[in-house]
């Protein structure tokens, strides 16, 4: 809502008040001021002239020389070039030494000869916004209408002196969808009055004519028509033009452009028909035929659903209730005989037509959040009113009303222990009822206990709660005090699963990842690409109305996430990527989603590029599968996962069929790691990179605290390294299991330290080296026992492997 | 005899200063003390002295022993000392080369918030809920008195998946959940991060997926000092013990009073500057008294209790205390961004 300053001071007293001090108030009071902006966009020294002469300039075709008085001592010689300028004309003069907008400031000057002593100003060139000019002042010249007064100020003139707040209205504050309702927010603010406009009609026609018949009644509720006759129509005074484009609508002509006004002083939507089209002076309110068609006002035809509530005459429609007039009633230059409608419909049967047919005009945003039901007939008659003073049309005797039900004023209860306990104040009586009258809603008190009938315009306070915050507001936020709960000491605290996610978030960073998060929402085609970690088949949860294909479906594994972050940054030269998301995923078990999707959350990381950054040493040190399990391993290690196995995995969608392996703790599934698909790193456009994706939940379960410690042992230990030859397809994992297996509990720890291929043995073998550690927690062992077990060891080795010792 | 004596220990004493290395002084020693050194010799010769010179002379011997075994001592430290000097020397290093790198990560600066919020609000005695992102529209609008068809579901275009189940639009219905699940218990005290989705076309200000962060306090008598108390003490640990709030009268559905909440703009301190166009104060928090039909929804009778709510954008706090200029940042995850934020 944009509210002229200075119509807004024809209702509440402003002296002393600037714009942006009311500003201030209202928005610490509870009605935003988005912005104050002054109308004058940089005019200074313009005056209204009239055109004496015009005569063609002797040089030039276009350009014409006129003799202007400004209501000087001498008139000005002015030379135009607008086609439009014409003798006996009202215009705009920027004097010399006058500024316009855009820095432009007016000099005597001469143009192909002939001296010019000022400008005559276009709309445009005075910084008004053409698209809210009248038709007949958007080309050329500002022609004023013969009215206006010579040598006065034009910026005054033009309202140009006025500043506009936009209000930044939150929903519940419709009433502040008005001038009025306006008025009265500033009135409570500073203790004034609300001046309402005079209504004054002379009935000077014959009686009304018209018939109203409210045939839907639960979406009419009242229906007032006035009749006029004789209107002349024409283009509105330019103080009416002024406020209409300081609200920001355009001035059309001066019977529509009142109901417009009014819409703008009252929130009341109107509407006026051509009377000579509407059959027998006839109107029915009903709700239309399914698949009735009525062409509106913008010329379009639009067929209606029976749910559409019409206005109509005995034979057709004549406009869409609360949403738009009917073409074949419109207003035109040649209209005699008026018909204006004030009238009351549900807020719901506006709001359901008017997104239906997509169309959301001033009328429907006031409409969709209610209007004064005890208003509408004064809204009426002070459009009535206007409408005679401008248009000198007569009045025809009565109104044509018909009203189903009128609107109720909400009684509500408040008391004075009610409005301390919630604010945490504690005022007193003699505080509160002073800010109910200021709020001009009429109460009575019984002791500390206020029964307040809210007028209707204000329909969002139905609650006490509703008029405490009313006397919070004008009490002031600010002076409510500050406090802490008391009540019963709780103890905050993270959950197990809370606790987990900032565990596993602070190791991956102190092993070198960096954090991400990524969008949910994803292409569909990404998540058929890549696996995720459930089982069975799942669908992903979709999107009734997506903004855009990318972003249409949730993701069911973290892959797509990770590798649109890695892509990213490698089309921004940033090859070296080490990044991990604690993030949902979302399963569709369904088809057609019943109940909610599951939610799971996973921890997923990806590495590509160099692991450590370039430096002087000279070690470049690519990301590979090792460098990733590592990273994976050091993770299980710290949350204290045992007894983990890593499964070679050869059919997971989206990854290497040679190099990826599930991760198992015991019987239970964590997850997978390995080297995307080189088919996925392509379509994703990028170079190798390694990926896991871990459950949360099952980390949680396969998680473990620090148990007891093991008391330091108190005697040696004994070392026995072997160097085993195997074939290729031997894996670590395979002879690791068989030397714990044969080796029994003496065996302490196991360690891996060399793998070898290459000339020093046969072509089809490998080596690896191993370095067990014995030991007896309550003797030292000895050397035979210690040759026993390695060679058990061996032995069963070369059965279960055919491993042979390295010589 | 005593000439002899005073004359060997000059010249041993002249010859152990002269030495360069410990090999010669090794020598000397043998030379002097050893076995069949010089003052062994001399000592042998003691049987020729007159029983009255004997004490006299042994005497002057011992004198003498220890002099040249201290004089040897101290050349030994001196030579070692002289050694381990070049060592050391031969050992220096370019100390202002770098060291071995050891990579590390970063935390998003979105977890940064919101772990040092939850921290807290956890030290206020809160709880931390979290709820379905995927949420019924039951739960996301109606438990939170916005039935269908009402004027402010506007605010906010949602992601719907069916004509019940939406993307949710606010962490709100985590609210919502936890009241039904205490089943009227007092008090409640939570808080609740999350990620949050609504139809917004992707640009330097709008995202269509953004995390905020919720508070709710229900229990008796609770009124809406206790909200501004309990923000105020939240923004002085989050942004510094000079802190204020400013409360203004706003609009929620679910909140009767509500409030916006601002603090006082930390670029400029309260000044003005661009940052807060001028004002002194940035617009932070949404928040209110639960508004009656919200607790009786959720089981919790108005006449008995009340309760405060408070949300806040996780990437607007960021955006404004990391000046991150566009939003998009938080989603796209360049490294070069996410380095940036490497303090532990």
């Amino acid at each position: 809502m944009k509210v002229s300053y200075q119509w807004l001071s024809e209702y509440v007293d402003l002296s002393g008040i600037t714009p942006h001090e009311l500003a201030e108030k209202l928005t610490r009071s509870g009605i935003e001021v988005d912005a104050v902006e002054s109308r004058n966009a940089g005019v200074s020294n313009v005056v209204i002239g009239y055109v004496k002469e015009r005569s063609k300039h002797p040089d030039a075709d276009r350009l014409n020389v006129c003799i202007v008085d400004v209501g000087q001592e001498q008139d000005l010689q002015i030379v135009c070039g607008a086609p439009n300028v014409a003798q006996g004309q009202k215009v705009v003069v920027a004097l010399v030494g006058a500024h316009l907008p855009g820095d432009l400031k007016i000099k005597r000057s001469k143009l192909r000869g002939v001296e010019s002593q000022g400008m005559i100003c276009s709309a445009k060139e005075l910084g008004l916004n053409d698209k809210l000019l009248a038709k007949d002042q958007q080309e050329g010249i500002m022609v004023l209408p013969e009215d206006a007064e010579i040598g006065m100020d034009a910026v005054s003139y033009l309202g140009m002196d006025d500043y506009v707040l936009e209000l930044g209205l939150t929903p519940n504050r419709s009433d502040c969808l008005s001038m009025l309702g306006v008025a009265h927010e500033v009135a409570a603010i500073y203790g004034k009055e609300v001046m309402f406009p005079a209504i004054e009609i002379e009935e000077n026609g014959e009686a009304n004519p018209v018939q109203v018949r409210i045939d839907a009644k639960e979406e009419c509720h009242q229906y007032h028509g006035r009749h006029f006759t004789d209107a002349k129509i024409a283009s509105s005074p330019q103080w009416m033009k002024n406020r209409l484009m300081a609200a920001g609508m355009r001035p059309i002509n001066n019977v529509v452009d009142v109901t417009n006004y009014v819409l703008l002083e009252y929130g009341q939507p109107l509407h006026a028909f051509d009377a000579s089209q509407v059959a027998d002076r006839s109107i029915v309110v009903r709700l239309a035929h399914e698949g009735e068609e009525i062409v509106t006002l913008d010329d379009q035809n639009r067929k209606l659903d029976a749910q559409t509530l019409l206005i109509t005459d005995p034979q057709k429609g004549l406009a869409i209730a609360g949403v738009m007039g009917g073409a074949n009633s419109e207003i035109n230059d040649d209209t005699k005989e008026i018909i204006l409608e004030a009238a009351w419909f549900t807020p719901q049967t506006v709001r359901s037509t008017s997104r239906k047919l997509g169309m959301r005009t001033e009328g429907c945003v006031r409409w969709e959040k209610g209007v004064d039901p005890l208003r509408v007939k004064e809204a009426g008659e002070r459009a009535a009113a206007l409408i005679q003073q401008l248009s000198g049309a007569k009045v025809s005797r009565g109104v044509a009303t018909n009203v189903v039900q009128e609107g109720e004023a909400a009684v509500v209860s408040i008391t004075l222990e009610k409005i301390n306990q919630h604010l945490g104040t504690s005022l007193n009586a003699s505080e509160v009822s002073p800010i109910f009258d200021r709020l001009q809603f009429p109460y009575q008190v019984e002791g500390s206990k206020w029964t307040v009938t809210v007028p209707t315009r204000r329909g969002d306070i139905t609650l006490p709660e509703d008029l405490v915050e009313e006397v919070a507001r004008l009490y002031g936020y600010d002076k409510i005090p500050t406090s802490l709960p008391t009540g019963v000491t709780t103890q905050g605290q993270l959950t197990a699963d809370q606790q987990l996610r900032r565990t596993i978030r602070r190791h991956l960073i102190g092993a070198g990842l960096h954090e991400a998060i990524s969008y949910a929402l994803v292409s569909p085609e990404r998540v058929e690409d890549v696996a995720g970690l459930h089982e069975g088949q799942t669908n992903p949860v979709a999107l009734l109305m997506p903004m855009s294909e990318e972003h249409s479906v949730l993701r069911t594994s973290l892959l797509p996430s990770l590798l649109s972050t890695v892509a990213y940054n490698k089309n921004r030269q940033n090859h070296d990527v080490s990044i991990f998301e604690l993030g949902r995923v979302f399963l569709q078990r369904e088809n057609v989603l019943k109940e909610l999707p599951e939610e799971r959350v996973y921890v997923g990381g990806a590495m590509t590029g160099q692991w450590m950054p370039q430096n002087w040493m000279g070690a470049k040190q690519p990301v590979d599968f090792y460098q990733l399990k590592g990273v994976v391993e050091s993770l299980l290690h710290a949350l204290g996962i045992q007894h983990v196995t890593y499964k070679a995995a050869s059919d997971l969608a989206g990854m290497h069929p040679g190099r990826t392996a599930e991760v198992w703790a015991e019987e239970n599934r964590l997850g997978f790691l390995g080297q995307v698909h080189p088919g996925t790193e392509k379509a994703y456009d990028l170079t190798e990179t390694y990926v896991f994706q871990l459950d949360l939940a099952k980390l949680g379960e396969a998680a473990s605290d620090v148990g007891h410690y093991n008391q330091l042992p108190k005697f040696p230990a004994v070392t026995r390294d072997l160097a085993l030859v195997v074939n290729r397809d031997v894996s670590a994992g395979m002879l690791q299991a068989t030397i714990r297996e044969a080796a029994g509990e003496l065996l302490e720890s196991l360690t891996l330290f060399d793998v070898y291929t290459g000339e020093r043995i046969a072509q089809d073998k490998k080596s690896m080296a191993f370095s067990l550690v014995f030991r007896h927690p309550e003797r030292t062992l000895q050397d035979e026992e210690i040759q026993q077990v390695t060679t058990a060891v061996i032995e069963a080795l070369k059965t279960a492997t055919g491993a042979e010792l390295r010589m | 005899m005593q000439t002899r004596l005073q004359e060997m220990k000059e010249s041993a004493l002249g010859q152990i200063s002269q030495v360069t290395d410990s090999t010669q002084l090794q020598d000397l020693r043998v030379k002097y003390l050893g076995k069949k050194g010089e003052l062994t010799e001399l000592l042998r010769g003691m049987g020729s002295l007159s029983p009255e010179e004997r004490p006299l002379v042994g005497q002057l011997v011992n004198e003498v022993r220890e002099a040249l075994e201290a004089a040897f001592t101290q050349k030994q430290s001196a030579l070692d000392e002289a050694v381990l000097h070049a060592k050391l020397a031969s050992q220096t290093i370019d100390v202002t080369l770098p060291g071995r790198p050891v990579p590390t990560g970063t935390m998003h600066p979105l977890s940064r918030i919101i772990e040092e919020i939850e921290d807290i609000f956890i030290g206020l005695g809160f709880e931390i809920a979290e709820g379905p992102e995927v949420e019924m529209d039951h739960f996301n609008f109606e438990m939170l008195n916005l039935p269908k068809n009402h004027p402010a579901r506007d605010m906010q275009d949602s992601f719907y998946v069916t004509d019940e189940i939406l993307l949710r639009t606010h962490t709100s219905p985590v609210q919502a959940r936890t009241m039904l699940k205490k089943q009227g218990d007092t008090p409640v005290k939570i808080i609740c991060p999350g990620k949050v989705y609504r139809r917004d076309d992707d640009d330097a200000t709008h995202s269509h997926q953004f995390t905020q962060i919720e508070g709710l306090v229900v229990d008796k008598g609770i009124g809406m000092s206790d909200l501004k108390g309990t923000l105020l003490t939240f923004a002085k640990q989050m942004f510094g013990p000079t802190q204020q709030v400013r409360l203004r009268p706003s609009f929620f559905p679910f909140t009767e009073p509500s409030a916006e909440v601002d603090l006082q703009c930390f670029n400029c301190g309260g000044d003005g500057c661009r940052v807060c166009k001028q004002t002194g104060w940035i617009e932070i928090l949404g928040s209110g008294m639960v508004h009656p039909r919200v607790l009786e929804m959720a089981g919790y009778d108005p006449q008995e209790v009340s309760g405060f709510a408070f949300g806040m954008g996780v990437e607007r706090i960021a955006m404004l205390k990391y000046g991150v200029e566009d939003i998009r940042h938080f989603y796209t995850n360049d490294v070069r961004f996410l380095r940036q934020f490497n303090r532990a």
